[in-house]
């Protein structure tokens, strides 16, 4: 019954005080229109809150009735009348307003004002005895002066104010100019406050009738007084003083006498008022007070039903309340209200959608007598518009407590109980569920959002919308596997193994039975029982029974649609990972690793947990490598049909119920799969046959308990495989991968060489290859290398095969060779050459490749297997060569004079542990044309010298500069040609080793001094000296010289002497010097200074000059 | 409330895992047990809700009564935490006004203190189902009694 529920247009809107515009001829006047326009068209909020409506100048309004001057002996017949808030709302305006067209300057002004004052009487006659307001507005086509200035216009107005009988301010000037939209919103707001005067009046005038009532037969009057107030409050746009007033009509109507006979009426009341409350709360920012209200509200007439026979119109009434409660708080919440997840719209829509399956429940109940119906014209009888809301059209005004007729009052419950079985309920239900459901996902509470589908979900099973039940069932109950709550599981999985049944639907049947029978199925033993042989039925394709509990009609459509499913064989998939289902699959290989030769083995282990032993058709596994899947497969001999538990053998696929079997398989793996892992994409179960009904379960990877357990260490246990034991289900562990490694090499690889390498040496390293198959074996590939790692990736280690080569290009870090097939048990021989740039340890790696066919039981195969061996290689450096400048004296010198002859010397030091053999070595001087050699071409002095360890080899060069400008001069490189020499070298190149020259300072010296000695002279024998002192400069030096006296000698010649030399010229000084002692003698000191630079050339000049010189005593044989 | 006339309080007392599965679930009568087990699960939203919003400052005590949980029309819903995330939920019927916030507590101690109990089996592997019959007894007293 849900017209009496439902809120009254009139209630929901918002309410807006009414003005009525007369005198305006829209239709056919183009001013008017304008004028109307303004008004009407685009009202935004900022405009105030008004109502127009254009009337005709005689417009009729609503009669008022004679007021009484005494409630005494009135009897009121109802709460609050249908047509009262209409009236109020559309009817009786707030304010008249008559237009009127008249210019101050009227020639007829006379007539005209007659006119006007004619038109206002009409009006005055039409509103005789309400408080309505008027107001006159004159159209005028000027503009008005400025005021003050217009004295005809102010004459003439206070003349139509008396004539009129109308006050001043109810008179108001509208120019018809281009501003018009400004002078609306301006008698808008005139108009306004006049209204808003007026529904002051009329809510004061509500009140002053308080006074006449008495408690004992006015109770319904309090209630209807203080809504009116605040309905005129309402109007007036005063909503705290009109919530006050309806908080004060609600307390009222509790205390209102409530019989059964009145119920609806004061329900239907106090949920109006109670809306209003609420509504006008949210709006004043005070949703607590809302929700109190609201709580208060239920609470106090929840337990008040009415009458039995129509308590459906309760819960109708009830869920109507909490829908519209809901409605109210969602809106808030759109104009910026938070809710929080225990206290949104949600649970009120949820509760109003319990209360409309309650309702159903309550007509399925009460209105299912069929005898009893009433006709549809009988029903608006009793049906249909009244005078007071909430009252029994067939009882109107009648306010005792029993029913003025008995037999009336059966027939009108019975036309009502006839109108609500008419009523679809589910899509009441449905539209209130799927709201609570929105508003639960968006305050993150899935699991009631869930429930709520799933309440949904059987709604549309009532509703029998079977297909969209399933759907909707299917979505939650994977949340309902995932969090383990079989009882819930189970009861979904009923309703949708009916809806499954009802529409036929073979794939959703066989999944549903399969989970209602397995081991976490919450159903009794019989009910098991009776669907696994449901299911069976199915699966040899025949219809299966019926489930319990519905309806005759519905298992007839049903019935039909399975015998189409009869009519043509059915292949469907089931993905088993989503389910519970009663047949549990575990795979696993028994191995991590097998070897390239070896057999992969895989076990599968099958259980089942329904009350019957079920025999399935097919096993298979599919794998990664698709190429396997043919080995794999296990079919049933025996067929799924008429075979008997004795007929088992090793090929039948019978399980019986918790009796887990194992299946084994086993294949070789393929060569291309070889260092890789094979991997269980899926299992297959396949039950019935394809020429009837063929269920093929699917489980992804190695099956197990995926949603049950976690995926945890998969590490298999190593099973033995006694007969008769049991199977232990749980000591079975899932192992879908395994590993295919190479095939071990039978071959010995043995490397030859003698460490260490010497530094840029090229080095011998021999590979001894042997065949240790029992074949030949093909494809023989030699390979050494440095070991391919990140650090080892420089160009400092070269490999080849071939020894040319190294004169040629630079070889990579690796070689390798193809040595083809060798025979059974042939030895073969590999050289390599290594060049190693750095010294250091280095990992080198020989490997060696083949292929070889092996027997494999009844299968020729061919593996590829590999040899490996590892040699760390030390390299060190040959000799260490350190080279120095020397003067012609044999020192150390840090720079050489230009035109000086200087000695550049190289000592080689051997620090191999082999001796080693230098072919030749050379020098080569980069700036030839500033050094050079002082005499001969060079030649070397160390060809053909053997060096041993710690021996030690130099060479000794004269060099001598030229007088350049360069400050320092780089002089070259220095480079050794040599090799090793032990027993095996004799094959292996000489080998190029160059070490750079130091860089030389040339310094330029203006003069040199040279002096002509003898190697020795004799004690007392005449020593002729001679010192040239030449000039390098292009300019004449002044030089003095003076010669210091020793004990040793005796000298003639200059002491001192001063002289000059002409430039690139020599001067020569003669001595005689007389030795007087023997032995190693200092010569005497000259010393030399030079005019132009004086003071800074005689430690120079000392350094040319020898310092001693060798006297020999005089012999016992005097000299002849 | 006289010590003599104690009435049994709770409609419904729930055993929950950390997984949110169900360990126990006993109800007064067992015509609606469907109706329990969804407010029970349902009720799961707000404690989940509620440990996640005190988990985030570890340093935090969290206190194991979690108070009401749901306010529905006709029962009331309480929550309590353990510190291995075990729930106990318990229903009482909304008619039952005199039910204080102590006396939920006290029940809920009760209800740990059994649980604690029942742990120390050393036959009981944590997250199965409790079937232990001294649990049962002290879960059976708590229930009403119509």
């Amino acid at each position: 019954m849900s017209w009496a529920s439902e809120l009254a247009g009139e209630l929901v809107c918002r309410p807006l005080g009414l003005v009525a515009l007369t005198g305006l001829d829209t239709t056919y006047n183009a001013v008017h229109k304008a004028i109307w326009d303004s008004f009407c068209n685009n009202r935004r909020s900022d405009r105030v809150p008004l109502q127009f409506k254009v009337c005709k100048a005689d417009h009729e309004y609503p009669k008022c009735k004679q007021k009484r001057t005494s409630y005494e002996w009135y009897i009121p017949k109802g709460i609050l009348k249908t047509y009262w808030m209409h009236k109020h709302l559309q009817e009786i305006p707030a304010v008249v307003v008559i237009f009127f067209d008249l210019d101050w300057d009227e020639p007829l002004w006379r007539e005209r004002q007659m006119e006007c004052a004619t038109r206002l009487e009409i009006v005055r006659n039409s509103l005789q005895g309400r408080n309505t307001k008027i107001a006159v507005v004159l159209i005028q086509k000027n503009a008005p002066l400025p005021p003050g200035e217009d004295l005809m216009a102010a004459e003439r107005a206070v003349s139509l104010c008396t004539s009129c009988e109308i006050s001043a301010k109810s008179l108001y000037v509208l120019p018809h100019t281009d501003h018009l939209i400004g002078y609306t919103m301006r008698l808008e707001n005139a108009f306004y406050e006049q209204a808003q005067a007026y529904y002051h009046q009329e809510a004061r005038k509500v009140k002053s009738h308080k006074d006449f009532l008495n408690k004992t037969t006015h109770q319904l009057l309090f209630v209807r007084h203080q809504f009116k107030s605040a309905f005129f409050n309402e109007l007036k746009q005063d909503s705290h003083t009109a919530i006050k007033h309806y908080k004060q009509a609600y307390g009222y109507i509790l205390d209102l006498r409530m019989h059964d006979t009145n119920m609806l009426e004061i329900k239907t009341v106090a949920g109006f008022i109670n809306y209003k409350i609420c509504r006008l709360s949210f709006q004043h920012n005070a949703p607590l007070d809302a929700i109190a209200q609201f709580r208060k509200h239920i609470d106090f007439f929840k337990s008040k039903t009415g009458i039995p026979e129509l308590s459906f119109e309760h819960s109708a009434w009830m869920s109507k309340q909490f829908q519209v409660f809901g409605d109210l708080f969602d809106e808030a919440i759109k104009l910026g209200l938070t809710a929080i997840q225990t206290q949104h719209p949600g649970f009120y829509y949820q509760q109003a959608a319990n209360h409309a399956i309650f309702r159903k429940q309550l007509c399925q109940g009460l209105c299912m007598q069929p005898q009893e119906m009433k006709s549809a014209d009988v029903i608006t009888d009793y049906l249909g518009p009244v005078d007071f809301y909430g009252q029994r059209k067939w009882r109107q005004g009648h306010q005792s407590i029993e029913p003025p007729d008995l037999q009336k009052e059966r027939d009108g419950i019975l036309a009502l109980q006839t109108k609500e079985r008419q009523v679809d309920h589910s899509w009441l239900i449905i539209p209130l569920l799927s709201s609570a459901v929105a508003q639960f996902r968006k305050y993150k509470s899935p699991r009631m959002k869930r429930f709520l589908m799933v309440q949904m979900g059987e709604e549309y099973y009532h509703a029998k919308d079977y297909i969209k039940a399933l759907m909707l069932l299917n979505k939650v109950m994977w949340d309902y596997r995932g969090e383990r709550w079989w009882k819930l599981l189970t009861s979904i999985l009923e309703i949708s193994l009916k809806c499954a049944y009802l529409t036929a639907k073979a794939q959703e049947y066989v999944a549903n039975c399969m989970e209602l029978i397995g081991r976490y199925s919450q159903c009794s033993h019989d009910e098991k029982v009776r669907i696994q042989m449901n299911l069976i039925r199915v699966m040899s394709h025949e219809p299966p029974d019926p489930e319990p509990g519905l309806d005759q009609s519905c298992i007839e459509k049903a019935s039909s649609i399975w015998t189409e499913f009869r009519s043509k064989p059915t292949i469907f998939t089931i993905e088993m990972q989503g389910l519970i289902p009663f047949i549990e699959t575990k795979a696993c290989f028994t191995s991590d690793a097998v070897s390239a030769d070896q057999k992969v083995n895989i076990e599968v282990c099958l259980r089942v947990g329904c009350p019957f032993p079920v025999r399935l058709s097919k096993l298979l596994i599919l794998f990664t490598n698709q190429k396997y899947n043919t080995y794999c497969v296990m079919t049933d001999r025996i067929g799924t049909s008429g075979a008997s538990a004795s007929e088992m053998d090793s090929g039948d696929l019978y399980l019986k119920p918790n009796e887990p079997r194992v299946f084994s398989f086993s294949f070789l793996p393929l060569s291309e799969d070889v260092g890789k892992l094979i991997e269980i994409s899926s299992l297959a179960l396949e039950m019935g046959s394809d020429n009837g009904c063929c269920a093929v379960l699917r489980w992804t990877g190695g099956g197990g308990d995926n949603l049950i357990q976690p995926a945890g260490p998969t590490r298999p246990v190593i099973k033995s495989t006694v007969p008769d034991m049991p199977i232990d289900w749980d000591s079975f562990l899932v192992n879908p991968a395994v590993r295919v490694n190479p095939r071990k090499a039978l071959l010995e690889v043995k490397v030859e060489h003698e460490p260490p390498c010497l530094l840029n040496e090229v080095y011998s390293m021999k590979l001894i290859i042997e065949n240790k198959e029992d074949g030949p074996i093909q494809g023989v590939r030699v390979s050494l290398g440095l070991q391919e790692s990140e650090e080892n990736q420089d160009n400092a280690t070269q490999v080849t095969a071939d020894i040319s080569e190294f004169e040629g290009g630079s070889p990579s870090n690796s070689c390798q060779t193809d040595l083809g097939t060798l025979k059974k048990g042939q030895k073969v021989t590999q050289q390599f050459f290594v060049k190693c740039l750095q010294s250091g340890t280095r990992a080198i790696v020989a490997m060696v490749s083949y292929s070889v066919a092996v027997v494999v039981g009844r299968h020729m195969i061919t593996c590829e297997c590999q040899a490996e061996e590892q040699i760390f290689l030390l390299t060190v450096r040959p000799f260490d060569v350190s080279i120095k400048l020397e003067s012609v004296k044999f020192e150390t010198i840090e720079a050489v004079h230009s035109e000086d002859p200087f000695l550049l010397t190289t000592d080689i030091q051997c620090s191999s542990p082999w001796p080693i053999e230098m072919k030749n070595s050379s020098i080569s001087l980069v700036s030839s044309e500033f050094i050079s050699t002082a005499c001969d071409d060079y030649e070397s002095q160390i060809a053909g010298v053997r060096l041993n360890k710690s021996d030690c080899g130099a060479e000794c060069i004269c060099l001598v500069a030229s007088s350049c400008i360069q400050p320092s001069v780089s002089l070259g490189t220095y480079t050794l040609e040599w090799k090793r020499h032990t027993s095996n070298s004799k094959d292996l190149p000489y080998v190029m080793t160059s070490f750079p020259l130091p860089t030389v300072n040339i310094e330029h010296i203006p003069i040199t001094v040279h002096v002509t000695l003898p190697a020795f002279g004799r004690v007392k024998t005449l020593l002729p000296l001679s010192y040239s002192v030449k000039n390098r400069t292009p300019y004449v030096q002044e030089v003095q010289i003076s010669m210091e006296s020793t004990d040793n000698f005796m000298f003639s010649g200059n002491k001192q002497t001063h002289f000059r030399v002409l430039p690139s010229q020599e001067y020569k000084i003669h001595y005689n010097f007389f030795p007087l002692v023997a032995g190693q003698v200092s010569l005497p000191r000259l010393h030399l200074d030079m005019m132009r630079y004086p003071g800074t050339m005689d430690d120079i000049i000392n350094k040319m000059l020898p310092t001693h010189i060798f006297i020999r005593p005089n012999g016992k044989i005097p000299p002849v | 409330m006289a010590p003599g006339q104690q009435t049994k309080m709770a409609v419904c007392v729930a055993v929950i895992a950390k997984e949110n599965y169900p360990l126990f679930i006993k109800t007064v009568t067992t015509d609606n047990e469907l109706k329990f087990y969804y407010t029970v699960h349902t009720s799961l939203d707000v404690v989940e809700e509620k440990i996640s919003s005190v988990g985030k400052n570890a340093n935090d005590l969290r206190e194991l009564y979690l108070g009401l949980l749901y306010p529905t029309e006709d029962y009331k819903v309480y929550g309590y935490v353990t510190n291995t995330k075990v729930k106990f939920v318990i229903v009482v019927d909304s008619l039952n006004a005199s039910l204080r916030d102590n006396e939920i507590r006290t029940m809920f101690k009760k209800l740990h203190n059994a649980y604690v109990d029942m742990l120390c089996n050393p036959f009981y592997k944590p997250g199965e189902n409790i079937t232990s019959k001294n649990f049962e007894n002290v879960v059976i007293a708590m229930l009403q009694q119509d």
